[in-house]
């Protein structure tokens, strides 16, 4: 009879089937990104860039701040999810691996409020 | 820990174009995370009024902002179109060997043409620079 616990017999083992959560919603802001950014990319050069009240007059605008709020929360998971990958895979040092894994969270979190806040703010702003 | 096994390394393989497309799709997307980073300032210029909106469009339009532009949307198009590639080989088409080496070019072929059509946009006065 073993002595040893189960848990210390699964340790470092391998897959505790965290990996598969990563990849499914990578492929799931993937499917996502795919209408939104090419809505986005035909927007951003259709619109007047370089004039404030066409920019914000197309934020607001219709359907707008609701799939521009989607494409910013897609774009930030997406690239979160990317950007862990890379610092996994190239940076070896444990603590700089650590920290540079978590200012890569917070920031992407950061920006995702940001970008969201700043819609609102424009879509409701137009509103009244 | 225990020293675990490691796949060989890059420089035991001949080069294919594959592999700097391999590359170039982390390449690209770390480029588009400092594009997100810039498009939520442009959001929250925009979101700040009309001052802070002029500041904003006035610091992000020299030419060499147009050429990181160009960029931006090249390194899009290039990401979105293997990453499609990739979504493909999720559902087990055109994993093999030569239909994975055409797809490839054809990847390439979208970036260039992406890069050709971008940078008449951005630096074509009669385009509507925006």
């Amino acid at each position: 009879m073993s002595l040893r616990a189960p848990l210390a017999r699964v340790l470092g083992y391998g897959s505790t089937q965290d990996g598969v959560h990563h990849w499914r919603a990578q492929r799931l802001t993937a499917y996502a990104l795919v209408p939104l950014t090419v809505w986005l990319m035909i927007a951003l050069i259709r619109v007047p860039l370089g004039d404030y009240a066409a920019v914000t007059a197309w934020i607001a605008g219709g359907w707008n701040p609701v799939l521009l709020c989607l494409a910013v929360l897609a774009m930030s998971w997406h690239s979160q999810l990317g950007v862990q990958v890379v610092i996994e895979d190239y940076v070896h040092n444990a603590a700089a691996k650590g920290t540079l894994l978590l200012l890569s969270k917070f920031g992407h979190v950061l920006l995702a409020a940001a970008g969201v806040f700043a819609i609102l703010r424009v879509a409701f702003g137009a509103a009244t | 820990m225990r020293a675990r096994p490691l796949s060989p390394h890059l420089s035991v393989y001949r080069f294919m174009h594959t592999m700097a497309l391999s590359i170039l799709h982390r390449i690209t997307g770390l480029y588009m995370a400092l594009g997100l980073l810039l498009l939520v300032a442009w959001l929250m210029a925009a979101a700040q009024g009309e001052d802070s909106y002029e500041l904003f469009v006035a610091r992000w339009s020299g030419g060499l902002v147009r050429l990181l532009l160009m960029g931006w949307l090249a390194a899009f198009t290039y990401h979105f179109m293997n990453g499609i590639r990739h979504l493909f080989w999720d559902a087990g088409i055109a994993i093999e060997r030569v239909p994975s080496r055409r797809s490839a070019w054809l990847v390439i072929a979208a970036t260039v043409i992406a890069l050709a059509l971008s940078g008449y946009l951005l630096f074509c006065p009669v385009a509507g620079a925006p």
